[in-house]
């Protein structure tokens, strides 16, 4: 499939090539809407078994799949999320770190880390377009949904330092292709290996996608709102230079770079955020009326309420990668004598990136009036594709910029700076796990890391290039497709992890694990 | 009772040689032992990628290695051949927090420790090793220039 729409897209790029000498503006054209239209074409298919609707309702299954999933493990665990989240904030202080392994990785690296790859456009974007279409309702099944996800982050976490591979020289390996591998094996159930390939294979769709056309296609249009339409395959262009000069050119500086200024950004973003709801301290009883109202009425959103919670629960598992699997990766090459500390951190991560920042851009869009109401009926406006009518009809991260900006002008800039920067990092990040996908599938080898790494970059001139609707649904579906495999091994393998979370806990009664501060 | 031992601080700079030098004619009138410390700069709020943390145990291993083999080794066979009891210690973490850890840990009787003798901008803004040793130390610290 992937395979596929490669050469689909590499033939669009050679057929329109001859294009390029005509009129900047028609070949632009031409070009964005061959890659575009043979994109949807060779795609379709697939988003449409992904986002099938369970027989006689309007729900998405794979909605329900996370969801349910999350609940599951919330309950399997007993709620552990709020149980454990003292604790976690303790490791990640390094209450519990023993000073002889000072110069390792901490647990406040591990977190910030894996945070850098999924705080990004699923915050500023991907939440935009969840309240432009669910309406302000979809606001309050994003929180549930991420505080629900904790529970399955704290489970595929903990497999994934549990069962990684620990190579000679002291690297290590991990992530779902491991646990569904070896976990299985251990337990002695049947497929294991099989799932292990398949997580494989749609990890390496998913990098193409949400961790990297969704990504170039967002920054494009962030730039392209401050500076102005131009066409989508110059950014592409660029922006895949930068990432060829890191992940091939070996240019760590900017990784590194990148790295250190992403999360001050996300500081500079929550800051400028709670500035704006504290300006308009009086608006946010309304703004939760709002969201109350949304969530258990739909406030004439197209779907109603399910289409509220549909949006909600989507852009949450979109942003907080609950359940998808990367987070075990990031997680697993963390070295810890206790495979369940990297869990209890990494609970935190569905809960900063959506219960805190995600919360934010959607309490900002609707204190500032960005979503139009019929003032007679207090429902939404619609238009005419359905979603709900804005103030100067924007959706995606314009409609972000444009809520910010309407207080502070000059914030779209910033937003512009923020989300290339937040592109970049999230791009990075997915390289990194396609690669271990990569890797897993074919081996390791500086030739075979290559092929991965070029068509890494193609793909971001593919998604820079394309319109949002055909590179969103793709990213979705693809992420969504990591998130079925993975999370069948998660049923199977929660016993696991309820064994090391009662033994853990035991010794930690018992002053066997003891505070070091 | 033995006499309690000596922490000298060594990062193979022309300070931290003359702080052994000092420390050795200390040890050598009083009979106490030395202790080489060597710490490497290492915060657990630093930001890395994903790489620099896969790679991050071998790295810490590798550091270690060469802190060992290139500077302390060399220091602690040349004080021993002069006579002295000597042992070492190499740690991660912020360098004087680190150092005041392990005179405490060893039950030291001082600190001694060069002085690079910067008064740059950069010292007056961020402070200077021995500045903050002298601030936060347990032990008495001589501070050689």
């Amino acid at each position: 499939m992937q395979r596929l729409t490669q050469r689909a897209a590499l033939g669009a790029f050679l057929t329109a090539l001859p294009a390029m000498a005509m009129a900047q503006d028609e070949a632009a054209a031409t070009i964005g809407d061959t890659i575009n239209d043979i994109f949807a074409a060779s795609t379709g298919w697939f988003v449409a078994l992904i986002f099938a609707n369970v027989p006689g309702t309007g729900v998405p299954w794979i909605v329900g799949w996370l969801v349910i999933a999350a609940a599951v493990f919330s309950l399997y665990f007993g709620f552990i999320q709020f149980r454990a989240f003292k604790h976690s904030i303790q490791l990640v202080k390094g209450d519990y770190s023993d000073p002889n392994d000072a110069g390792e990785v901490s647990h406040f690296q591990a977190l910030a880390t894996a945070l850098s790859g999924t705080v990004g456009l699923g915050n500023i974007a991907g939440v935009a377009v969840a309240v432009s279409i669910g309406g302000a309702g979809a606001t309050f099944w994003m929180i549930l949904a991420g505080l629900l996800g904790m529970a399955t982050k704290f489970t595929e976490c903990t497999l994934g330092v549990k069962y990684r591979n620990e190579y000679p020289d002291g690297s290590v390996s991990g992530g779902p292709m491991y646990y569904l591998d070896k976990g299985f094996k251990e337990r002695g159930l049947p497929l294991g290996k099989f799932m292990a390939v398949m997580f494989a294979i749609f990890c390496v769709l998913g990098a193409m996608g949400g961790g990297n056309m969704f990504q170039a296609n967002q920054a494009h249009a962030a730039i392209s709102g401050v500076v102005g339409d131009y066409p989508g395959w110059i950014t592409g262009v660029i922006l895949a230079a930068v990432v060829f000069a890191v992940i091939i050119g070996g240019l760590k500086s900017i990784a590194q770079v990148t790295e250190k200024v992403v999360p001050f950004m996300g500081v500079l973003y929550v800051l400028s955020a709670l500035v704006i709801i504290a300006m308009n301290l009086d608006m946010v009883g309304e703004a939760f009326r709002e969201i109350f109202a949304g969530a258990f009425t739909g406030l004439g959103v197209t779907g109603g309420i399910i289409g509220a919670l549909i949006q909600g629960f989507r852009r949450a598992a979109f942003s907080n990668e609950a359940g998808i699997g990367s987070a075990a990766i990031a997680h697993s090459a963390v070295r810890t004598k206790e495979p369940i500390t990297e869990g209890f951190v990494s609970l935190l991560e569905p809960f900063i990136d959506t219960v805190v920042i995600c919360t934010m851009t959607s309490l900002v869009i609707i204190i500032t009036g960005q979503l139009m109401v019929n003032p007679e009926t207090g429902l939404y406006i619609l238009n005419d594709s359905g979603g709900i009518a804005t103030v100067g009809d924007t959706s995606g991260v314009a409609l972000t910029a444009a809520a910010f900006s309407s207080v502070f002008g000059w914030f779209g800039y910033v937003l512009a700076v923020a989300v290339f920067l937040f592109a970049f990092s999230t791009m990075i990040s997915w390289s990194y796990y396609g690669l271990k996908a990569w890797t897993y599938l074919f081996g390791e080898g500086k030739g075979k890391e290559l092929v991965f790494k070029l068509l890494f970059c193609f793909f971001v001139i593919v998604g820079a290039a394309s319109s949002l609707g055909a590179v969103l649904d793709f990213s979705d579906a693809a992420l969504f497709a990591m998130g079925v495999v993975n999370i069948i091994g998660l049923y199977f393998l929660m016993p696991v992890v309820k064994r090391e979370l009662a033994s853990y806990q035991a010794r930690l009664k018992s002053g066997e694990i003891k505070k070091f501060k | 009772m033995t006499t309690p031992p000596i922490v000298v601080a060594y990062d193979g700079s022309g300070a931290g040689e003359r702080a052994v030098t000092l420390a050795q004619s200390f040890a050598q009138s009083s009979g106490a032992a030395l202790v080489v410390a060597h710490v490497l700069e290492w915060s657990p709020y630093s930001f890395l990628t994903k790489e620099e943390i896969e790679e991050r145990h071998k790295r810490r291993k590798e550091e270690m290695t060469r802190a060992e083999d290139v500077l302390v080794s060399p220091v602690v066979a040349k004080l021993q051949a002069a006579g002295l009891t000597v042992s070492s210690d190499i740690r991660f973490g912020h360098v004087a927090e680190t150092l005041v850890d392990i005179a405490k840990a060893r039950n030291a009787s001082q600190i001694v420790i060069g002085r690079i003798g910067s008064s740059g901008l950069g010292a007056r803004l961020f402070g200077s090793v021995t500045g903050t040793l002298a601030q936060i130390a347990t032990v008495p610290v001589t501070i050689v220039p």
